[in-house]
């Protein structure tokens, strides 16, 4: 039987210093992805190996990884995509690690609850009204299915310190502002206090994302001109410098 | 409040809810907004679960699209697909309620596709008279979920993700708390509270060919079985009409009825466009037991694809309509198998998508026999009787996750938090650890061979043989299940979490086939070929209970529709 040779990065970090890669040989089915071999091996060779996934469909972000060193779902990546020779399966990298190939996220729940919520505008007549053209923008943003690809290639959040949020979430703040009757404008907060500032459009999250969002053109570059129109635009300064004087934020 | 002791992490809460996908996030939403202290838990990361994936719609009345639509007509609607077993008051309460739920989560933030008026679009589905389902593209789950996650993270509501409950914990009588083990963490915790709310969702990987994601094993049903509580029309398991046969790895994966609903036709090997001799005035779109069990037919007499499917074709309409209104479909054909479904046919076959049945509610409060305990979802049971409508289940769990927050919170503030038995939080830690760091059987093996009798003789359609057979499957199962063991310790051991969900996938299989045999008619999902007729006899649900050693099936009468509801109703045909 024809098999594939994967390489997965195995580390427990509360009992061993270092990681190592282990070599698994799974037989290759066809139309496999290597998400299918990484069950396989669970199933069939180390049950102890963690894995996580939840529907296999590419739809809800869950099996995030580094497949030959490049970010993937595993559930979308066919073997027969990959060039010959051994796959390896890693964990991403921008997360701590939890076991595996499995990383802690959670940090993202805690900038997802700073990001001020959907504020509809006052005065509105039920039932709403909105035209289908108005939603487009707003609705490519709603595509995300959080599987923090973007943020594990972002140059800002893996090799410096800032306190920059990361793509996903200048996306989850232009999907609000693009809201057709949401009042806010966030791009003050996420020039302010997410670091929008700090990225410096290489694109590289819009490479990766599995939904194919325009994350720098569509969202992040949008945030920031706005954050900028509002910092440099005279009439703003000056109902600024007012709502300062008067003691108010 | 939290605070260690040398085992577990304590935790005390008002309202402790089970499972957060769409029911559970509402109930969250609801007991919190009525001032209850709230803890919701996932058993995967927040905002994953099976709810993203739902693709066609929230089933609604508004009236938006076709003025002529009513609550009545929803209720009508919702009865007669159901059989008429369903729990009326349940369906009234849906029908009546979806329009304000779906309106509410709008101001959530949700964004619904847009009539030409500007109000909420609303697109025809099988089996519904009027246009009602309000969507979003074909990603109506992602969008309730995210909206719902929104609204949770801007409360001051706890929530604890990749933890897996694996006993509920009583006084006396009533619930007051669960134990669970952090996934990511493998820590124990023990949460004191005053209710608790299940909303676990269905149990569909206890089969082969699911269209479920990972995390529906049952695992609300077991837990509810085990303290007390009555199940319900568990024999009636929906299988969608079109899954993917191919790739392996996607075998099951749902193929959105929309594909049918813009013009997609079935087609078997030899090229006959088969649904003229099963159904000749409707053809594809008939209600999906009929089409599911008419492409099962197909494959059954040897006119299936070279992948044991039958064909859906929607290259007629052309590239351009296509990747206009089935954009996710294209993707997930492209992607996964390799198809163009421009170009190319795809393979679909029947794939078991939903349990009707599930733990017994009270309509108004989600209240189980249990009290302290309340359930929502596709956990409960009552409201889609022997079949569901397309876009009920998503209205299902908005107005019943929004009532079981308020029923829970509601209750607590007549009880005081229940005593948690040390002996009993012991003995359930010392049950989880006893299958680990061992050599032991291979769980993952024990539920495969659950999963593959369960396909094999509990399909689409049933008979006396192939129900003993899948029943004698079970109880050989029962005892290795108990002997399960894993290497490595309790953190992220996925091998562990599958020994443990066995208990509920063996409760739930067992059910569901006990239930099968007990049925001897058909009626809605339930198909005998040994019993191929409707009993008027059985208009009856059967209730499940733990009885001493063994699973006690009883019947019971369906409660008597008002005379104002029953002549909205058509009357039963035999």
């Amino acid at each position: 039987m024809e098999t594939v040779r994967l390489s997965v990065y195995r580390h427990d970090p509360s009992v061993e210093r270092e990681g190592k890669y282990v070599d698994y040989d799974v037989p290759k089915e066809e139309g496999m992805v290597v998400l299918d071999a990484m069950k396989y091996i669970e199933k069939h060779i180390d049950p102890n190996i963690s894995l996580r996934w939840n529907c296999s469909a590419g739809k809800c972000g869950s099996c995030s990884a580094e497949i030959n060193h490049r970010p993937a779902l595993m559930c979308k990546t066919r073997v027969d995509s990959l060039k010959e020779g051994k796959i390896t399966v890693s964990p991403i990298a921008a997360y701590p690690l939890i076991k595996d190939v499995v990383t802690d996220v959670s940090e993202n729940w805690a900038l997802l609850k700073r990001i001020p919520k959907f504020t509809p505008k006052e005065g509105l007549e039920k039932p709403w009204k909105m035209s289908q053209v108005d939603i487009e923008r707003s609705k490519e943003f709603k595509k995300c299915i959080e599987c923090f690809l973007c943020q594990n290639v972002c140059h800002v959040i893996r090799e410096h310190d800032t306190d920059y949020f990361g793509p996903r979430h200048v996306v989850k703040a232009a999907s609000l502002d693009m809201h057709p009757l949401d009042a806010l404008d966030r791009s003050e907060f996420m020039n302010r206090d997410a670091g929008l500032g700090y990225c410096n459009i290489t694109k590289c999250c819009t490479e990766v994302c599995p939904e194919e969002i325009h994350i720098t053109d569509n969202a992040i570059i949008p945030e920031k001109e706005r954050a900028v129109n509002a910092q440099y635009d005279p009439l703003a300064m000056l109902i600024r410098s007012r709502r300062n004087r008067s003691g108010r934020k | 409040m939290s605070y260690m002791s040398s085992k577990y992490i304590k935790h005390e809460t008002d309202v402790l809810i089970i499972g957060a996908g769409g029911a559970g996030m509402r109930a969250a939403i609801s007991a919190f907004d009525a001032g209850a202290r709230v803890t919701i838990l996932s058993k995967s990361l927040l905002g994953k679960a099976h709810t993203v994936m739902a693709e066609g719609g929230i089933a609604a009345a508004l009236a938006n699209v076709d003025s002529k639509d009513s609550w009545e007509v929803h209720f009508s609607d919702t009865m007669e697909e159901g059989v008429y077993i369903s729990n009326y008051r349940m369906a009234e309460l849906l029908a009546k309620e979806a329009p304000e739920r779906v309106r509410e989560l709008e101001e959530y933030g949700a964004l619904f596709d847009r009539t030409p008026e500007g109000t909420i679009m609303q697109r025809a589905f099988g089996a519904h008279t009027y246009r009602r389902l309000c969507h979003v593209g074909d990603r109506t789950g992602l969008e309730i979920i995210r909206t719902l996650e929104d609204q949770i993270l801007h409360r001051d509501i706890k929530f604890f993700d990749e933890l897996y409950v694996t006993k509920l914990l009583k006084d006396g009588g009533r619930v007051v708390g669960a134990v669970g083990l952090k996934l990511n963490t493998g820590e124990f915790y023990v949460f004191s509270s005053r209710a608790v709310i299940i909303s676990t969702g269905g149990c569909g990987r206890i089969f082969k060919v699911t269209s479920n994601s990972w995390e529906s094993t049952g695992d609300g049903l077991g837990l509810a079985y085990e303290a007390g509580a009555e199940l319900m029309d568990m024999e009636m398991i929906q299988f969608h009409p079109t899954g993917m046969v191919y790739p392996p790895g996607v075998k099951g994966l749902l193929v959105t009825e929309g594909v049918r609903g813009e013009g997609g036709i079935l087609l078997n090997s030899q090229g006959e466009r088969f649904m003229q001799r099963y159904s000749p005035k409707k053809m594809e779109l008939d209600a999906r037991d009929i089409v599911a069990r008419a492409n099962y037919a197909e494959i059954m007499a040897g006119r299936g694809t070279i992948h044991g499917g039958v064909y859906l074709d929607i290259t007629q309409k052309g590239p351009d309509f296509i990747k206009k209104k089935l954009p996710s479909m294209y993707k997930q054909f492209l992607d996964f198998a390799g198809v163009d479904i421009t170009k190319e046919k795809m393979e679909v076959a029947p794939t078991v998508h939903y349990q009707m049945g599930g733990i017994k509610v009270n309509p108004e409060t989600t209240a189980t026999n249990v009290p302290g305990l309340f359930a929502s979802g596709e956990v409960a049971s009552g409201l889609h009787g022997a079949n569901r409508l397309g876009g009920n289940s998503l209205a299902d769990i908005l107005v019943f996750g929004k009532r079981s927050g308020d029923g829970a919170s509601s209750y607590v503030k007549g009880v005081s938090p229940g005593k948690i038995d040390e002996s009993t939080v012991s003995a359930e830690i010392e049950r989880v650890e006893a299958f680990v760091g061992k050599d032991g059987l291979n769980p993952h093996e024990i539920a495969e061979k659950l999963a593959e009798s369960m396909s094999e003789n509990v399909g689409i359609i049933r008979n006396e043989d192939n129900l003993r057979r899948a029943l004698k499957t079970i109880a050989d199962l029962k005892e290795p299940s108990t002997r399960a063991g894993v290497q490595g310790g309790l953190k992220y051991n996925k091998g562990l979490l599958q020994a443990l969900e066995l208990s509920s996938m063996l409760t739930a299989a067992e059910a569901i086939v006990r239930g099968a045999i007990e049925r001897k008619e058909s009626r809605g999902a339930h198909a005998r070929s040994d019993y191929p007729k409707k009993n008027p006899d059985l208009r009856k649900n059967i209730i499940y209970t733990k009885g001493g050693n063994e699973m006690k099936l009883e019947w019971r009468e369906v409660p008597r529709i008002p005379d104002e509801l029953k002549k909205l109703v058509p009357e039963e045909v035999y």
